[in-house]
């Protein structure tokens, strides 16, 4: 029962979750573009990154394209619409009941944040009020989370093969499960626009 | 399928049946071996028991229920599974520069130290800050507490025994933490490992604790807790920051991991942050 008796998520209509490998900078800056400055969801990104890498870095980098706030979460940060959290480097990014949760566990796949582990946890939370995004990436990730996604009813888009610069990402999650949608990222901001004001005032929405 | 006396029981998908399955398990486990996990935080807990589950080659968390009910080596390996161990020498060595910057001379005008590392796992990063502390001239009035909930991993750290590749790797942090020497001078290796200076733990008693569940038991001047409560949920972290905070003498340290913050926690008020961009807290009041 996702969501019920979740204090910390009771809040929120909905979350958008986006998992980003190699040139998924690119990505995320042309998707932040489409979706402009008053989108109602938050967003949860994992993007996979050097252990060493500052949060400044990559913060700063998507906070040029978006007038939304970013940051890398505290653990148990509650989850505030119109935020945008980005999992921090050599921690897993997971959501929980009490809020986003950290974790120092080994790489999942080889990945320190898990795209898997966001996606799955966030599913398990959001049910059918969470909007899944796979976007470039030379490996696996996602594709097991993603697939979780779709089972607990949520909605997912990945990225048109042929527009990523790392193909095997999007295709694994294609694999995987059928996406309701597969977009170049210039079109994903506005498919994200559309499925957000969808599930306001639907039933999807406590 | 409605019987006569029309019991309608709920519809649970998998997910929600294992969330039930877990549920039970995490309070049988309390009952038969005294180990809470009730209070853990869900996602990252449910991720370490099928992982748990797969190792085993177990299919079910009921059926995995019988056996750890029954089985106390069976429980032991949860235990391991369950609690995160991963941590490395000089782990966020910015985090080591800092403590070596700032606390350190704050640290000088005690004559004598009494330190807790609540969570120790395999006792790496208390063999680094037993260097930093050697490197300062402070290690001979340190006193400390490395404690864990598992026995078996207080054992590795009574060892002082590293995987030598692991050890090589992070020789770069050593440096990055602002060592003043070079980490091979504290170790010895061989066989692929690397053993660690006794001198290193000369001062220090491991010993276990279980933060979930047990109380104070001694002031200290300084409490290592550094990613560890993160695997709580919101209501079992606000005990334990009670436990730190009543475990704290003083103008006593906090040092807390990179991204855990005292806001919004019972004693937020009493502690003033001592670093920028460092999780290092005073106990002020």
């Amino acid at each position: 029962m996702p969501l019920e008796g979740s204090r910390a998520l009771a809040r929120c209509s909905g979350l958008v979750v986006i998992g980003a490998s190699q040139g998924g900078l690119t990505a995320i800056e042309t998707l932040l573009e489409g979706i402009g400055p008053s989108f109602p969801l938050p967003i949860v990104i994992a993007q996979h990154r050097s252990a060493l890498s500052s949060e400044s870095m990559l913060c700063g980098a998507i906070q040029r394209r978006s007038p939304l706030p970013v940051s890398e979460p505290c653990d148990k940060e509650q989850i505030a619409p119109g935020r945008i959290y980005v999992a921090p480097a050599d921690y897993h990014l997971l959501v929980d009941p009490d809020g986003l949760a950290l974790s120092t566990e080994g790489p999942i796949s080889y990945a320190r944040p898990s795209i898997d582990a966001l996606f799955s946890s966030a599913a398990d939370q959001f049910g059918p009020s969470l909007i899944g995004v796979i976007l470039t990436g030379a490996n696996f990730d996602g594709a097991r989370g993603a697939a979780d996604l779709k089972a607990r009813g949520g909605y997912l888009i990945v990225q048109a093969v042929q527009t990523a610069e790392a193909a095997a990402m999007p295709r694994a999650a294609i694999a995987a499960t059928t996406p309701d949608e597969i977009l170049p990222p210039n079109k994903i901001g506005s498919a994200l626009l559309r499925r957000a004001a969808l599930q306001k005032g639907s039933i999807l929405c406590p | 399928m409605k019987s006569a006396n029309t019991v309608v029981a709920p519809a649970l998908d998998d997910q929600e049946l294992e969330a039930l399955e877990i549920e039970l398990l995490l309070e049988a486990i309390f009952r038969r071996h005294g180990y809470d996990f009730r209070g853990y935080a869900p996602a990252s807990l449910k991720r370490r028991i099928r992982s748990f589950l797969g190792k085993e080659g177990l299919q079910t968390v009921s059926a995995a229920q019988e056996r750890l009910l029954r089985d106390r080596d069976c429980f032991n390996r949860l235990l391991l599974a369950i609690s995160v161990n991963v941590t490395s020498l000089f782990r966020d060595p910015e985090f080591f520069l800092v403590f070596r910057e700032q606390v350190v001379p704050m640290l000088r005008t005690y004559p004598f130290l009494r330190i807790w590392h609540a969570g120790c796992s395999t006792g790496e990063e208390v063999y680094s800050m037993a260097i930093v502390l050697q490197e300062a001239g402070l290690y001979d009035r340190c006193r400390i507490y490395a404690t864990d909930m598992d026995e078996s991993v207080l054992r590795q750290a009574r060892e002082g025994i590293f995987p030598l590749d692991a050890t090589l790797q992070h020789a770069e942090n050593y440096v990055r933490a602002g060592g003043t020497g070079s980490l091979s001078d504290y170790y010895t290796s061989g066989y692929g490992h690397a053993l660690f200076r006794s001198s290193l733990r000369d001062n220090t008693v491991f010993s276990q604790h279980n933060l979930v569940m047990d109380g104070s038991f001694n002031e200290f001047n300084v409490i290592f807790c550094r990613n560890v409560m993160i695997y709580f949920g919101k209501a079992v972290q606000d005990r334990v920051h009670t436990l730190l905070y009543e475990s704290l003498a003083l103008f006593g340290i906090l040092a807390l991991g990179a991204k855990e913050t005292l806001r919004f926690t019972p004693h937020e008020r009493a502690f003033s942050q001592l670093a920028v961009g460092q999780r290092i807290y005073r106990r002020v009041q």
